[in-house]
């Protein structure tokens, strides 16, 4: 059997599965994917490979009494041993009074995040991409560190209600980091698509390689508070943090930056500039993603923080029914809007500040207050009278991105990027930051 | 999966518990299953045989083989529930061959004669084409193949063998304890790992090892409703090198510190820690915020293990040396020529750094790495002085070494096998210390304990580093718990500030579960060493803010 079914294919083994059911309720999810990856550093393909992989995950529940069993065997004995298996452990399983019992069918918006582009990617093309990069760096006689991955999958799911999703998607991210031979210059790319025809790795390559030349013979500057340019995926890593925290649970609980004195939350409250609006919408064409989450909900367009204000937090249905209000799922994808800037225009109107091409090693110092520390790293560039005049040496940061988004000067035009902590793509402005903390300096080129 | 993601699962909040892809590899099994027995010894070696047999015939020079069972059993609850029991086994074979000078690897479940035949055919057409586009030939350091041996984690009691239900049990009790002591929520969970290899070169080894690995650890939260505040505790036990014994909590295995205080050498009293953990994590609601400053620091091996494993593990990765990690982790600051030097004062005369895969109960012991290299001990920081690296086979040669130093390893037999960290260790002083005499001495100073907040450059520079727990100083006596302490540094300043160390009674490990290395990334386990040791005049920020 093929490793990425087709909705009919997907659909007959969902069916197939749930008549092995004898539970009061069951619910299927199944998921495959295949990934293709190509490695280099030292101007030379260090290692290329590939991955597969296939679940099963088979939910049973008798009363609210529930076991979950899962394979990657997709034959008839397989499946029927994992539907007894999730059965047999529900049996033997505590009564889970979180257990809220499987959803009705559901509408479902649309969502193109399928490409046969990405989808028909092969070792030769993946080379091909590749080669375009390196042929640069050898050229330039600079040194090339870069890794391609692209992935092609689908996840599917189905209940004894009678509930049936399916989603197929692509993706590739392609890196690149460009050293001097004397490692005095260091510069970075990253780019993100679900249509591998829209990565450009010549393109891409031609800007690591400027910001490799032009980071040598870095200057270094006091410590301080900067206005600061964040290009997307400097902000990127950043903002997931704010991302990974809209759980309404922890928020009640009283263990969320979006918690308050007296233990009442931050919803319906201004925490950010104005200006800031963030929101996911799976049917976004520059970010497609899933319209339903694992469980079955709908992906709606949803805003998260409007204008500054918190507008939605994220619910479990059991936390929602608990509280009384409709069960807005986590989102599949975020979105931040931006300004009509443009990159040139964020640098020419600024006075005295720091273009940051990228974040490096972001951690939690504090989930309180969300303040992260990390370093600046492979291209910072110190900017006077509206011009970038000289490199500057790495920086050690420690800053909140709600204090950040309070101190907001300029949005750019949103782009999609990808995060270096997370791998996740975002659609996200560049953007221009007064008063950010730089801490201490670092030699690291 | 990135450490991060891990250690989001590990304090984990939200309502359902989703595993991160990544976490656990391969099929989901019954806990019976994790008992059955793998393939025989012969039965492997046939397979094997055929592999090596394969690959010549196609044109390989060298190749080793890799039959791998891999099999996990985690637990996470929350205060009163069980959020999720996951038992999962991954079998398979990976084949890495040198062809034209050049590597080639690939990897099949198929454990039949013909698939790994196939298998090994393909690592080969992979080598073959691969090394149209390389410059250089690989040189492998030699090794003399070690016949048929095998190898075991000594252990007293395999922890796949105790019933989930005793674990349930253990997790609730531990949970109980920190919400009688006033924890507002507990996360625990257990992790245990066993890895059945067997490996086989065409050097004539035939190596068969059973290495076992355990994590016990929880997250205490307490809470401040009406002030809006909350504070978290981390568990302070160490991943292991060991069986279910871990967990029996020997009253001669413990360390008493002061104000009460307990550091846990080879076996760890999960409820006592929590206990601890509930109690402290109230008082951390009203220490005092650190005056930003310069201050001598007394850190406990719980701590000082990941500045270790940051600060001096990985920049003397060899591969990150010479810029394999470019673009991921990053090179390092200990550049060849400050080696060749052989006067590169890496830290002060105290600093004794050794690595080795050899010491008992620890993460990065087994007998044989994943290129067949029997294990050893070796220096790296001498006198203070940086004198070598961590090595594989391939790397020997650029270091002048005769022979590998053993330190490759793949996560799975699907995963290529690369350098990955040893353990790394910072020898005791010599001479008698206690904690209590160190700190005897210290006029200003804090002492910290446990693993916080940790970020470091990607040459391996600058860092900061957070904590579980923090004590002041004054004029040789704890006066009181701080708050909002991070110290920031760079390596070779700190290194040889190192002023004090405490003596062998003191030593105890420190270990890290999920690191995470590579594009595709791939996780290894490694243990740190270290006795208390005193740090002069470090910088300390506060990490206070208002939002």
């Amino acid at each position: 059997m093929a490793i990425i079914l087709t909705e009919t294919e997907a659909k007959t083994l969902l069916q197939k599965v749930l008549s092995y059911s004898k539970a009061d309720e069951c619910e299927v999810n199944l998921l495959g994917e295949q990934r293709g990856n190509i490695r280099y550093a030292r101007n030379e393909v260090s290692t290329s490979g590939g991955q597969i992989n296939q679940n099963l995950t088979v939910q049973s529940a008798f009363g609210k009494k529930v076991g979950v069993a899962s394979i990657d065997e997709f034959d008839d004995e397989s499946l029927q041993k994992v539907v007894r298996r999730s059965e047999e452990l529900a049996m033997l399983a505590p009564e889970n009074p979180e257990y809220m019992g499987v959803l009705e069918p559901q509408t479902y918006g649309k969502s193109n995040g399928f490409f046969e582009s990405t989808a028909n990617v092969t070792p030769a093309k993946r080379a091909d991409a590749v080669a375009q990069s390196l042929s640069q760096t050898r050229e330039k006689n600079l040194v090339g560190a870069g890794f391609l991955e692209d992935s092609r999958g689908y996840n599917a799911m189905m209940n004894s209600k009678g509930l049936f999703a399916y989603y197929p998607s692509t993706n590739v991210n392609f890196s690149l980091t460009v050293r001097t031979p004397d490692g005095k210059g260091s510069g970075y790319v990253i780019r993100g698509f679900s249509d591998f025809k829209k990565l450009n790795t010549q393109t891409a390559t031609q800007i690591a390689v400027q910001k490799c030349l032009g980071s040598a013979e870095a200057r270094a500057l006091e410590p301080g508070k900067y206005t600061v340019i964040l290009e997307p995926t400097a902000a990127s890593v950043l903002l997931e943090n704010i991302f990974f925290s809209l759980d309404a649970r922890s928020a009640d609980e009283g263990r969320s930056f979006l918690s308050k004195p007296g233990g009442k939350t931050k919803l319906g409250e201004k925490i950010v500039d104005e200006r800031v609006t963030i929101y996911s919408d799976p049917a976004n064409p520059e970010l497609p993603a899933s319209p339903w989450s694992g469980d079955g909900r709908a992906q709606e367009k949803t805003n998260w923080i409007e204008k500054g204000v918190v507008k939605n937090l994220a619910y479990s249905r059991f936390w929602a029914k608990k509280k009384g209000v409709k069960a807005t799922p986590f989102p599949n994808n975020l979105i931040m809007a931006g300004g009509t800037s443009s990159m040139e225009a964020m640098i020419k109107s600024t006075k005295r500040g720091i273009l940051v091409t990228k974040l490096w090693y972001i951690r939690s110092v504090d989930p309180q207050t969300l303040l992260l520390t990390g370093l600046t790293r492979d291209g910072t560039f110190f900017i006077e009278d509206g011009v970038i005049k000289y490199p500057v040496k790495n920086f050690r940061f420690n800053e909140s991105p709600i204090i950040m988004l309070n101190n907001l000067e300029e949005l750019g035009i949103p782009e999609r990027t990808v995060s270096t902590e997370s791998d996740r793509n975002y659609l996200i402005p560049p953007m221009k930051i007064r008063e950010f903390t730089f801490t201490s300096l670092s030699d690291a080129v | 999966m990135k450490r991060r993601e891990f250690m989001q699962l590990s304090g984990l909040s939200l309502g359902a518990l989703a595993l991160p892809s990544g976490l656990v590899m391969g099929r989901e099994v019954s806990a019976e299953q994790l008992l059955q027995p793998g393939a025989d010894v012969a039965f492997k070696k046939q397979l094997a045989d055929i592999a090596l047999n394969a690959a010549r015939s196609k044109g390989a020079t060298y190749t080793d083989v890799r039959i791998g069972r891999y099999l996990q059993q985690y637990i996470f609850t929350r205060e009163t529930q069980v959020q999720n029991v996951t038992n999962a086994e991954s079998y398979g074979v990976g084949i890495r061959v040198m062809a034209n000078g050049t590597w080639g690897f690939a990897a099949t479940s198929d454990v039949t004669p013909d698939g790994i035949a196939t298998c090994a055919a393909t690592a080969v057409a992979i080598a073959k084409a691969n090394s149209k586009i390389q410059t250089e030939p690989v040189v492998l350091a030699p090794q003399k193949g070690v016949g048929e041996v095998s190898w075991k984690t000594p252990l007293t009691k395999n922890a796949f063998e105790i019933p989930v239900k005793e674990k349930i049990d253990l997790l609730m009790n531990v949970n109980g304890e920190a919400l009688k002591y006033g924890a507002a929520f507990v996360t625990s969970n257990l992790f245990f790992v066993n890895e059945q290899k067997y490996f086989a070169s065409t050097d004539g080894s035939y190596i068969d090892q059973d290495i076992h690995r355990i994590w016990p650890t929880f997250t205490v939260t307490a809470i401040d409703k009406a002030a809006g505040k909350f504070k978290t505790r981390d568990a302070i036990s160490s991943p292991m090198g060991m069986g279910y014994e871990y967990l029996d909590g020997l009253a001669s295995e413990k360390i008493p510190g002061p104000n009460g205080l307990v550091g846990y050498r080879n076996s760890y009293d999960m409820i006592e820690d929590a206990t601890m953990a509930a109690k402290q994590t109230k008082e951390k609601m009203t220490a005092k915020s650190v005056t930003p400053g310069k201050y001598d620091l007394v850190l406990d091996p719980n701590h000082l293990g990941l500045t270790i494993h940051e600060s001096v593990g990985h920049p003397l990765e060899l591969d990150r040396v010479l810029g394999y990690e470019a673009n991921y982790a990053g090179t390092s600051f200990a550049t060849l020529d400050k080696w060749k030097s052989g006067t590169f004062n890496y830290g002060s005369k105290l600093v004794n750094i050794v690595a080795d895969k050899t010491q008992p109960y620890t993460l990065g012991t087994v007998g044989y790495d994943d290129e067949g290299v029997p294990c050893k001990e070796w220096d790296l920081i001498k006198d203070g002085i940086l004198v070598n690296y961590q090595a594989i086979r391939d790397q020997a040669a650029i270091i002048g070494e005769k022979e590998s130093h053993g330190c490759c390893y793949a996560d799975n037999w699907n995963s290529v096998q690369f350098q990955r960290m040893p353990n790394v260790s910072l020898r005791p002083g010599t001479e008698k210390r206690s904690v209590l005499d160190m700190i005897k001495g210290v006029e200003k100073g804090i002492y910290i304990i446990g693993r916080g907040s940790y970020s470091i450059d990607q040459q391996r520079y600058n860092f900061q580093f957070g904590g579980q727990l923090f004590y002041e100083i004054k004029n040789g006596e704890l006066v009181g718990m701080l708050d909002d302490v991070a110290y920031q540094s760079n390596t070779q300043e700190f290194w040889n500030s190192c002023a004090q160390l405490c003596d062998k009674d003191d030593y105890r490990t420190f270990g890290s579960f999920f690191d995470g290395k590579g594009q595709p990334s791939q996780v290894s386990a490694v243990s740190h060493g270290s006795a208390t040791t005193r740090f002069n005049g470090v910088n300390v920020i506060n990490t206070g803010r208002k939002i």
